[in-house]
């Protein structure tokens, strides 16, 4: 075999596309969540940001992984509830907000990084922790299987656990049921006595801690370190993924894992003499593909011109 | 003065806008600055403390006036098009491909000048074309769409520059230098202030009077002011979708092209520069009116500046700045932000009226 396919084809690559496609994972749940609830969050990259940094900033100054966990969690709520605030009771337009958000949280990171760690770039002056990896013992001689799953972060198991937790919000709890009624018809909603506001809210918070999450896995499982505007467009990808699987959970998981599988190939074709240029520009253009034959199947029941 | 209030209402409120952000930017000072009165004098007097400073305002200003230009256009149509950045940095790559390619013509400058330019505002429409176009036809997520094309363009220009038009002599990842006969000229001594200011403040104006005063103009803001009423009274929208779009990218390809000619004088960008974004910051400040963003680009400019200096010359890091446009911003789009004061101030001025008729009787 094609020596090139044969290390496609290897559990290394398929392990690496776990890695890959976790920190896309957790915010395209967060996108997904709140477009159910009929808003457009575009802030998953400032509430991973600032989510990744509080995780190795806590972790570093307390040497505790749990409070790191909940400041990191913290973090991302309250962009998601200044979001919210901004949207819903101040009538901001959702987009322009998160736009605002995005620039404050990669602002701000960098401006506290200085402060805690006198450096502008990387963290690493910082005694930060990281989550620790599974070692699956006997059961890593299953194959392919064993050698996929083996030593991965135990947040990339949370992040396919997130995926059934989502389904199970969304499909089997009265919450889910009312973020869909109002994502669907608001107005129909709130004429049976659903307080849309507030659901919406609700929506916004869990996207906050489905993006704190994939903030918290960056630096703190990904790489050990915080950097500069280390989300790199991450939470942006996560919208043209949960938009591939219509913001349900199986298809958001796969839309997920097709940039995992293209980010993880980008990297594995990297010692070929292809201009890496080429090959990074791959998932992008995948995206606005996916994203037009998408929205090509659903528009007939939309207007020229509406979102 | 309750009048006077609710006349410039949106103005009272952008200030207030901008008081906080600085409330807010003093207090972080005072609270992480060893010698804060320095600092502050750094971040808000530092623009103004010599010439070459001042003019590093202006050169500031002349990306972003461009970039915001760009991005009000199709916002205008309520079109969150966020593709200026990209869009400016792949006109000025093939501009710049383009000027290196036709320098053996030996146009003469002007000519030369005038053909670059119009390229890259060719560039821009054509890049511009694919959101508009893919929007329209197929109601893609105009957002998302610009988003991922910032990152295409990106790529295509760093590999178009750095495997085609690389100058190996440089000792450093740019193009070619662009031949002198192609720069814009500096038109103030000491400062890199040049040709392209001219040409942004022309574009300011011309893209008012486009806005305000043509049909397609009033057909873009028809679409962005209602949606429906606009459908409904025979506006071809998938028309204004496209050309909006379009149209900005011209100005985006433009100003990315005039700051290569007037600036670096080669293309030497190996990261996006940020301005499609400060283009989103000015269109909103401004609110989405070319002159108003013209201020908001000199004021975001001075901030930055500010910035610099405070960066360069105290402990308190240049990000500062972000965190003060952030809260500006989030401000100004807060349409609920102050209503109830202008919501008093109606109703009081309706009673005085109702008061003054009915008195006399």
């Amino acid at each position: 075999m094609n020596p090139l396919l044969k290390s496609i084809f290897s559990t290394t690559f398929l392990f690496s596309v776990l890695r890959v496609a976790t920190p896309i994972i957790f915010p395209a749940l967060g996108v997904a969540i709140s477009s159910l609830s009929g808003s457009t969050n575009i802030a998953l990259e400032g509430i991973m940001l600032v989510s990744a940094f509080a995780g190795v900033v806590v972790s570093a100054f307390t040497q505790s992984l749990l409070l790191a966990l909940i400041a990191g969690i913290a973090a991302g709520v309250l962009i998601a509830l200044i979001l919210g605030y901004f949207s819903l009771k101040l009538r901001a337009d959702i987009i322009l907000a998160a736009i605002a958000l995005n620039l404050f949280s990669s602002g701000i990171t960098v401006f506290l990084l200085y402060i805690f760690a006198h450096d502008k770039g990387v963290s690493s002056s910082l005694k930060s922790l990281v989550f620790p990896t599974i070692k699956l013992g006997v059961l890593a001689k299953i194959p392919i299987l064993g050698g996929i799953l083996n030593n991965q972060n135990i947040l990339v198991y949370i992040a396919f656990l997130s995926v059934i937790v989502y389904y199970i919000i969304v499909f089997h709890t009265p919450l889910g049921l009312k973020i869909r009624a109002v994502g669907q018809n608001p107005d129909a909603a709130s004429s049976v006595g659903i307080n849309v506001v507030r659901i919406k809210l609700y929506a916004l918070i869990l996207s906050g801690v489905f993006g704190a999450l994939g903030g918290l896995y960056l630096s703190m499982g990904y790489v050990s370190w915080f950097g500069r505007d280390m989300t790199a467009g991450r939470g942006f990808i996560a919208i043209a993924a949960s938009s591939i699987g219509s913001n349900m959970p199986l298809g958001t998981l796969l839309g997920s894992l097709l940039f995992g599988v293209v980010y993880a190939l980008a990297n594995f074709l990297a010692p070929i003499n292809i201009p890496s240029e080429i090959i990074q520009v791959i998932p992008y253009i995948v995206t606005v593909l996916v994203l037009t034959i998408y929205s090509a199947r659903t528009a007939k029941e939309k207007e020229v011109g509406e979102e | 003065m309750e009048k006077f209030i609710l006349k410039y209402f949106n103005l009272i409120r952008t200030i207030i806008a901008i008081l906080i952000g600085f409330v807010i930017s003093i207090s972080l000072i005072l609270l992480v600055s060893k010698d804060s009165f320095a600092a502050l004098g750094y971040l808000f007097l530092g623009p103004f403390g010599s010439v070459s400073r001042m003019g590093n305002i202006i050169e500031l200003a002349t990306p972003i006036i461009f970039c915001g230009i760009a991005i009000a256009i199709p916002f205008q149509a309520s079109q969150f098009n966020v593709g200026a950045e990209g869009t400016f940095f792949i006109s000025a790559a093939f501009g710049t491909a383009f000027a290196l390619i036709i320098q053996s013509l030996n146009l003469p400058g002007f000519i030369y000048v005038v053909v670059v330019l119009a390229f890259a505002g060719l560039m821009g429409a054509l890049w511009g074309f694919i959101p508009g176009f893919l929007k329209a036809k197929y109601r893609a997520n105009m957002v998302v769409l610009t988003l991922m094309l910032n990152y295409i363009a990106y790529f295509i220009s760093i590999y178009l520059i750095n495997y085609h038009f690389r100058d190996k002599s440089a000792g450093f990842l740019t193009s070619y230098r662009l031949p002198d006969s192609v720069f814009l000229k500096q038109i103030i001594p000491n400062t890199r202030i040049h040709i392209g200011f001219l040409i942004s403040v022309a574009a300011v104006f011309i893209a008012y009077y486009f806005l305000y005063h043509t049909t397609l103009g009033y057909e873009i803001r028809m679409v962005g002011f209602n949606f429906h009423f606009a459908k409904y009274s025979g506006i071809d929208v998938f028309k204004v979708i496209v050309l909006s779009s379009m149209i900005g990218g011209i100005f985006a390809g433009i100003g990315g092209m005039s700051e290569v000619m007037g600036i670096h004088r080669r293309f030497l960008w190996q990261s996006l520069p940020g301005y499609g974004w400060d283009g989103v910051v000015v269109a909103i400040i401004g609110r989405n009116n070319p002159i108003l963003i013209m201020f908001a680009a000199f004021f975001l400019a001075y901030l930055r500046i500010g910035g610099q200096v405070l960066n360069l010359l105290s402990d308190v890091p240049y990000e500062l700045v972000s965190v003060i446009e952030a809260i500006i911003i989030l401000l100004i789009t807060a349409e609920a932000f102050l209503e109830n004061i202008k919501y008093r101030i109606t109703v009081k001025e309706a009673e005085k009226e109702v008061f003054k008729n009915e008195s006399p009787s």
